[in-house]
């Protein structure tokens, strides 16, 4: 266990999500996707406050000993805009499913009706 | 020391359920199924956080990941699910593998060959000389290892941890992001509804 695994399985899930967002169809399938890119952002910036800021403090720097927790602090605003963004996406699917009895987004190119 | 074999135990124990349940999330056809596997991924990476001394962002994680935002996706799922294409991929399915695999290739490459230690020695330069090279005299032979080999907080910051270092900064340094974040959840909250009533109701 060390920055650099944890950044590693960070990157590997960040681009799983991107692949999943990049090439499903559903529209949930999509949403789920974006969900595991956020965790590998979360992940990156917990472990930069856990190993990096505090390596920074060792050498006298004391502004840098909050820094521990900004990483912290982004990743709960992170988790915020996630549930924000979850909330107002499966309006927009519910949505798209009364309208368009599906929920495909390649039906779904142009967002009328 | 005993206590670092475990925490490596555990944390490639966590990387492949992680992985694994991430792979299962965009592969697997059964929607409702990659909404389980969704919350597996979540419980893991709370166990990552747990890790890495962050506690509090453990629970906020099962509580809103796992308690809110996966059972959100599995009524989402039961509410629109379409049996006939489940979770099928699109055209884009090649490009996207490989756009995907080089960002994958470009972010490891970086994490792997770039000298923390030395990136840490740089944003100290010419403000903290002073002080950096009084440090470097003090500095035991064992933190030189400290960066790659775990434990990195020492116990005055987990202390600071513990008596709501977090939730100062929450409502001190970052008082305005906060509250911006409670006026757009507040939005999204109005807009979700309005979205799922529809029109004309």
């Amino acid at each position: 266990m060390s920055l650099e695994s944890m950044l590693v399985v960070a990157a590997v899930l960040f681009c799983i999500g991107l692949y999943g967002a990049l090439a499903r169809r559903n529209f949930i399938a999509v949403l789920m996707s974006i969900e595991l890119m956020f965790n590998g952002v979360n992940l990156t910036l917990v472990a930069m406050g856990h190993w990096l800021i505090p390596y920074l403090a060792r050498y006298g720097v004391q502004e840098t000993l909050s820094g521990v927790l900004t990483g912290q602090v982004f990743a709960v605003f992170i988790i915020t805009v996630a549930a924000a963004e979850i909330a107002l996406g499966l309006g927009i699917v519910f949505a798209m499913f009364r309208t368009n009895e599906s929920v495909d987004l390649t039906d779904a190119a142009a967002m009328r009706h | 020391m005993g206590a670092e074999w475990f925490k490596d135990v555990v944390f490639w124990a966590l990387a492949v359920v992680a992985i694994a349940g991430a792979l299962g999330v965009v592969m697997v056809r059964d929607l409702f199924r990659a909404a389980l596997l969704l919350a597996t991924v979540f419980v893991a990476v709370g166990g990552f956080y747990v890790l890495m001394n962050a506690e509090f962002l453990a629970v906020v994680q099962i509580l809103i990941y796992v308690g809110a935002i996966a059972v959100l996706f599995i009524f989402g799922v039961m509410l629109t699910r379409d049996v006939q294409q489940g979770n099928a991929p699109n055209r884009l399915q090649i490009p996207a593998g490989i756009v995907s695999a080089l960002l994958l290739a470009a972010m490891i490459f970086t994490a792997v060959t770039t000298d923390w230690r030395e990136l840490a020695d740089v944003g100290l330069e010419g403000k903290y000389q002073a002080a950096q090279t009084q440090a470097v005299g003090i500095m035991d032979k064992g933190d030189a290892e400290q960066l790659t080999t775990g434990s990195g907080l020492s116990g005055k910051e987990v202390k600071s941890v513990a008596e709501g270092g977090l939730a100062d900064l929450l409502v001190g340094e970052f008082v305005l992001p906060f509250e911006a974040v409670s006026l757009l959840l507040l939005a999204a909250a109005i807009g979700g509804l309005a979205l799922a009533r529809g029109r004309g109701r």
